[in-house]
């Protein structure tokens, strides 16, 4: 039941991705238009844009679970792909370590940078 | 020449041999076999082996794409040689090969047992959580046409192996179950007189189960008799995830209806036939 358990979640992930996604394609590509998450001015990748958006609180969580989602989803294809090389249990062990240990890292580093720069 | 004879032509058979007693590795034959309109790949086998080459190995058995025996790699995709028109798939060469993704016994003979044990570790059978069928061997169970189609198509798998030879995940994956296992599993899953979903979604759930589907559905394509299990699979992996999200409850078995206690015996109906082997 642990495949169908990933699998779930996979699956979850990826819906929760399609909608996240989307706020971070209309808030760095559609900001001439729509000005989301850009208080600044027209231009998402401005100083002044990049700093509002990190002292917003919402703007933040969105991007943790962003970031969580699509580790989650891309690591679990990922494991996939390594495993349907043949490889033995043992190596299927030892990628399922390096993937969780990874994704947990970058997890980490990724929120404490999004954290961090509240106090920019 | 007459209409009967029209087309007919000679054909190379390439045939793929090993013998694991003296061949070191597989390697290919050519037979030349006088092809007439009618003949399907099996019978250009057999006379090959008649007239030409006697120590060729296939497995065949019923004829009629009925049995699943004869399933073979022809020009490259895996069909029933009995089931398959020469001149349907070749004009001058026909190449023949075992199915692929199991290992050879002998020549055109796959070894299909890892196929069968995955089979029957799926419990293929109707799995009663509620009464012991052999208890009551004269009860019906209830079930109405509409449920009967929910696994009716998947019932017509006959084994043969073409599935799973045409599996790319096959090819790499030793875990992986493969299309006919885990087609049959949702074919008794779905089937409202079975209870066994239970105990067949720990292994369709596991590592070898159908998560590791890419849906290429190649499987589907080969099936010799419109099998669809790449479908089958897809089914089961969306009863897994409802499963695990308790979005369905656990499956109670159809019920069952015993014989009439009123029902009178017609005259002239004989006693059944006494068992054969002794009753405990």
């Amino acid at each position: 039941m642990r495949e169908t358990k990933f699998w779930t979640w996979h699956l979850l992930a990826g819906c929760a991705i399609l909608i996240l996604g989307s706020l971070h394609m209309i808030t760095m590509h559609l900001d001439g238009v729509l000005g989301l998450f850009n208080p600044a001015g027209p231009h998402a990748l401005d100083w002044a844009n990049v700093a509002a958006r990190a002292k917003q609180t919402a703007y933040v969580v969105i991007y943790i679970l962003l970031l969580g989602t699509a580790l989650f989803h891309g690591f679990y294809g990922l494991r996939n792909i390594v495993f349907e090389l043949g490889i033995g249990k043992g190596a299927r062990s030892f990628v399922n370590a390096v993937l969780v240990i990874g994704g947990l890292a970058l997890f980490a580093f990724g929120t404490w940078a999004a954290v961090a720069a509240q106090a920019v | 020449m007459d209409s009967q004879h029209a087309g007919a032509r000679d054909i190379v058979y390439v045939v793929r041999r090993y013998n694991p007693e003296t061949d070191a590795a597989p390697h290919n034959k050519e037979f030349t076999v006088h092809v007439e309109p009618g003949m399907t790949v099996l019978d250009g086998l057999h006379q090959i082996k008649s007239e030409q080459d006697a120590t060729l190995v296939w497995r065949f058995s019923c004829r009629m794409g009925v049995c699943g025996s004869c399933g073979m790699l022809i020009n490259g995709k895996p069909m029933l040689a009995c089931n398959t028109q020469i001149m349907h798939v070749a004009e001058r060469i026909l190449t023949i090969g075992p199915l692929p993704n199991f290992e050879i016994i002998r020549d055109l003979v796959p070894d299909l047992r890892p196929m069968f044990n995955r089979h029957i570790s799926g419990m293929p059978n109707i799995r009663r959580t509620d009464v012991d069928p052999k208890a009551v061997p004269t009860d019906e169970y209830y079930q109405t046409p509409e449920e009967l189609t929910r696994f009716l198509q998947f019932s017509y798998c006959i084994k043969c192996g073409c599935c799973m030879a045409a599996c790319p995940t096959m090819a790499t994956d030793k875990e992986y179950y493969g299309p006919m296992p885990l087609a049959q599993f949702h074919r008794y899953n779905v089937d409202t007189r079975d209870g066994g979903f239970e105990q067949r979604k720990k292994i369709a759930g596991g590592p070898g189960g159908v998560a590791r589907c890419h849906y290429a559905g190649e499987c589907s394509n080969v099936c010799p008799k419109g099998v669809d299990p790449a479908r089958a699979i897809q089914l089961m992996k969306r009863n897994l995830v409802f499963s695990y999200l308790g979005l369905i409850g656990k499956k109670k078995p159809c019920g069952t209806i015993g014989p009439d206690p009123h029902a009178q015996r017609m005259d002239g109906v004989p006693d059944a036939p006494k068992y054969t082997i002794e009753q405990k």
